[in-house]
């Protein structure tokens, strides 16, 4: 990859390990902290470091690694960038490291203690919420550089398929400008004037319903470019090919239109917003398993087919076949696979009635670090081991590759000791985001107190993971031996299959995606306007 | 577009399990009455303290073995915060917040909800064992917020 585009890809890279290492570190803190084996200093209070933990681990790390991954895609799959596009990312990237910058020194002062899903009426300085708007802004950028180096490859490529990492690409920015629609109005027309005390009050359900519009779909902003790995790039690794092109597009574009239309079922304990409107929602949330049925047969069919060629017998014989010491293997097939418990954890966290035993509890913590701290962090780790020195121009060397194996190996072994803790005590009724919970020694509590020491082991074991990965990381990109690191893509098994030129119309699936939205939140957002309560003023209790 | 058989059938089992599902959580929550608590009432968060029934939070028989239990939160701490219920009485929970958001949870039952400005929420549980129960608040609400609780007697 030339040299320019390598640039812009690797800064990226590197504000998301600067943010995973000090949102990681915070991360032990705090398992630390409710098990009760240290107390942080009077100058620092356990809710900023969760704050600072959340903000720079689900916004910051997983924004700048997605677009250092996005980049490097489109350029690899479509050539490199215009020099006009090129600074337009560039410009994109500048608002969002100032976004970053500011949002963690304001936290960092304990002026924006609200966590990062920053509910009303806690007030944080205007500052935070400004940060969090160029964080998205800067986005925007990106996105348009994206697009437009896919549409001049179709105008100098007419009746050709697109390359699928170009596609896949830019089916998840598209998800992504239609979830931040949400986000973004809140933020401007609802918390940057109330927290400058130009309007006096917020109406908090309303401030809810738009995160949330925006919050569920984020966690498939995460996800989906883990998937354009285990779809495209892993089978290359493993010397297979891709199942069905046509099936990946449409699973993404199932994606877009399911993902987003359905964020009550994160507010499904909440007044204000009726019975039958949530029930609506659920169903729709539901409707995202199809595309994720689809992906575990074409990744399983691509897996037997590769197995079974290189000689596997039997049922599961071709299991043994795969690479197993391969990190760019095994690091995103592991993320796959704890991704089954991971999403059966999801759907009881969605199942209206069956939501009202976990909500709130730690054991939505555990799911989480099961998706986005397991199943997306093992494919990004995988991803890194290869792009990382691919754009600096050095080699992955065997020792390297053996030193990642324990580095992925001890991940899933916290992840699996902490998130198993955490399910476990949510369902006695533990609950997520307290700083300690013995509650004056009550019985019922004092049942959850192994749990936290499991979780605080789960933590420790996480972190020295973590400090591996990044020295792998460093040596990668400054140490290990010159020479060229593979940017592995994919092809299709049967190449002379047809492709629906529907899978590439963008008016009709981005209009399939706005049809549904106003039917799930035309009628219950204006209800929520029009039948406000009094809003409410801010608070600072912190 | 071409699909592998084994995929249809597998998306064709993966669908009728779903429909199965949904079947079955819409007839319990709509059918059965176990739709999670969303209540509609409406309620000034600066005048909780003069609104009924709030200006009276704490427990009343409203009936054989029934109970109405009106609680108010405010950072960091519920009204009333010890309350004693008989054995196997049915309680209606019926609270609201003061001030930010918060969680209303009794540990290991299935009472939880959210508790926001500006509505009132409610929910119905029968107490069918004696112990001593711990509602806590289960939605972050400041730097107090690991404090906040309150004890409930079955007896």
């Amino acid at each position: 990859m030339n040299r320019l585009d390598s640039r812009l890809s690797l800064a990226h890279f590197y504000v998301a390990f600067a943010a995973i290492g000090v949102g990681g570190l915070f991360g032990l803190f705090q398992t630390l902290v409710r098990s009760e084996m240290i107390t942080l200093p009077s100058s620092i209070n356990y809710y900023q470091i969760l704050t600072a933990h959340g903000v720079l681990m689900a916004l910051v790390f997983t924004t700048f690694f997605i677009y250092g991954f996005l980049y490097s895609s489109i350029v690899r799959t479509t050539g490199p960038f215009t020099s006009g596009r090129r600074k337009v990312a560039w410009i994109g990237f500048i608002s969002m490291a100032i976004g970053t910058a500011t949002a963690v020194i304001m936290i960092l002062l304990n002026k924006a203690t609200v966590l990062y899903t920053f509910y009303a009426p806690l007030e944080a300085h205007p500052l935070f919420y400004i940060a969090l708007a160029l964080l998205v802004v800067g986005t925007y950028f990106g996105a348009f550089a994206i697009f437009g180096q896919y549409r001049q490859w179709r105008k100098e490529h007419q009746g050709e398929k697109t390359p699928l990492l170009a596609f896949m690409a830019v089916a998840t920015l598209v998800l992504w400008l239609i979830a931040t629609i949400g986000v973004v109005l809140t933020v401007v027309l609802q918390f940057i004037p109330w927290s400058l005390g130009i309007s006096e009050t917020i109406n908090i359900t309303l401030s809810r319903t738009l995160f949330w519009y925006f919050g569920h779909p984020l966690v498939y902003f995460w996800l989906l470019p883990a998937y354009m790995a285990w779809y495209v790039i892993v089978p290359k690794i493993i010397g297979g090919k891709i199942f069905s092109d046509s099936l990946v597009r449409l699973a993404f574009l199932l994606f877009i239109l399911f993902s987003i239309p359905v964020g009550f079922h994160h507010q499904l304990l909440e007044p204000g917003i009726s019975e039958g409107w949530k029930f609506v929602q659920v169903v729709l949330t539901f409707a995202v398993i199809i595309p994720s049925l689809m992906t575990a047969f074409s990744l399983f069919a691509t897996f037997e087919m590769r197995g079974r060629r290189l000689g596997g017998k039997r049922l599961f014989g071709w299991f043994k076949k795969l690479p197993w010491k391969d990190v760019r293997f095994f690091a995103p097939f592991m993320g796959m696979l704890i991704f089954i418990p991971a999403g059966a954890g999801g759907i009881i966290n969605a199942s209206n009635q069956l939501n009202q035993i976990i909500h709130n509890t730690i054991w939505v913590t555990g799911h989480f670090h099961l998706t986005v701290g397991a199943t997306v962090a093992l494919t990004f780790f995988g991803i890194s081991y290869w792009l990382i020195p691919h754009l600096k121009g050095r080699k992955l060397t065997k020792k390297m590759n053996g030193i990642a194996l324990y580095q992925t190996v001890i991940w899933i072994v916290g992840m699996f000791v902490m998130s198993g803790a955490m399910h476990y005590s949510g369902l006695l009724g533990n609950p997520r985001r307290t700083q300690v919970t013995n509650y004056g020694d009550h019985a019922v509590a004092s049942a959850w107190g192994p749990y936290e020491t499991a979780m605080a082991i789960g933590g420790s074991l996480l972190f020295i993971s973590l400090v591996l990965y990044l020295i792998l990381m460093i040596n990668l990109a400054f140490f290990a031996p010159k020479g060229q690191e593979e940017f592995p893509v994919g092809v299709e098994a049967d190449q002379s299959l047809k492709h629906p030129a529907i899978l590439e119309n963008w008016k009709v699936w981005v209009g399939i995606a706005f049809a549904l939205i106003l039917f799930a939140y035309t009628i219950p957002v204006i209800d929520i306007i029009q039948n406000a309560p009094p809003g409410s003023k801010g608070f600072k209790f912190w | 577009m071409h699909m592998h058989k084994l995929e249809k059938v597998w998306l064709i089992i993966g669908v009728i399990t779903l429909i199965a599902f949904l079947t079955t959580v819409g007839i319990q929550a709509f059918a059965s009455g176990h739709a999670p608590p969303s209540d509609l009432t409406k309620v000034d968060p600066e005048k909780v303290d003069e609104t009924p029934p709030f200006n009276e939070p704490g427990l009343k028989k409203v009936g054989e073995n029934e109970y109405e239990l009106v609680m108010v939160l405010q950072s960091f701490g519920f009204t009333p915060n010890k309350v004693e219920i008989p054995h196997g009485s049915t309680v209606k929970f019926i609270v609201t917040s003061k001030d930010v958001v918060h969680g209303f949870e009794i540990a290991g039952t299935r009472v939880n909800m959210m508790v926001t400005p500006g509505h009132v929420n409610s929910m119905t549980y029968t107490f069918e064992e004696k112990g001593e129960y711990l509602i806590l608040c289960n939605e972050y609400c400041g730097i107090g917020h690991h404090m906040m609780s309150a004890e409930l007697e079955v007896k």
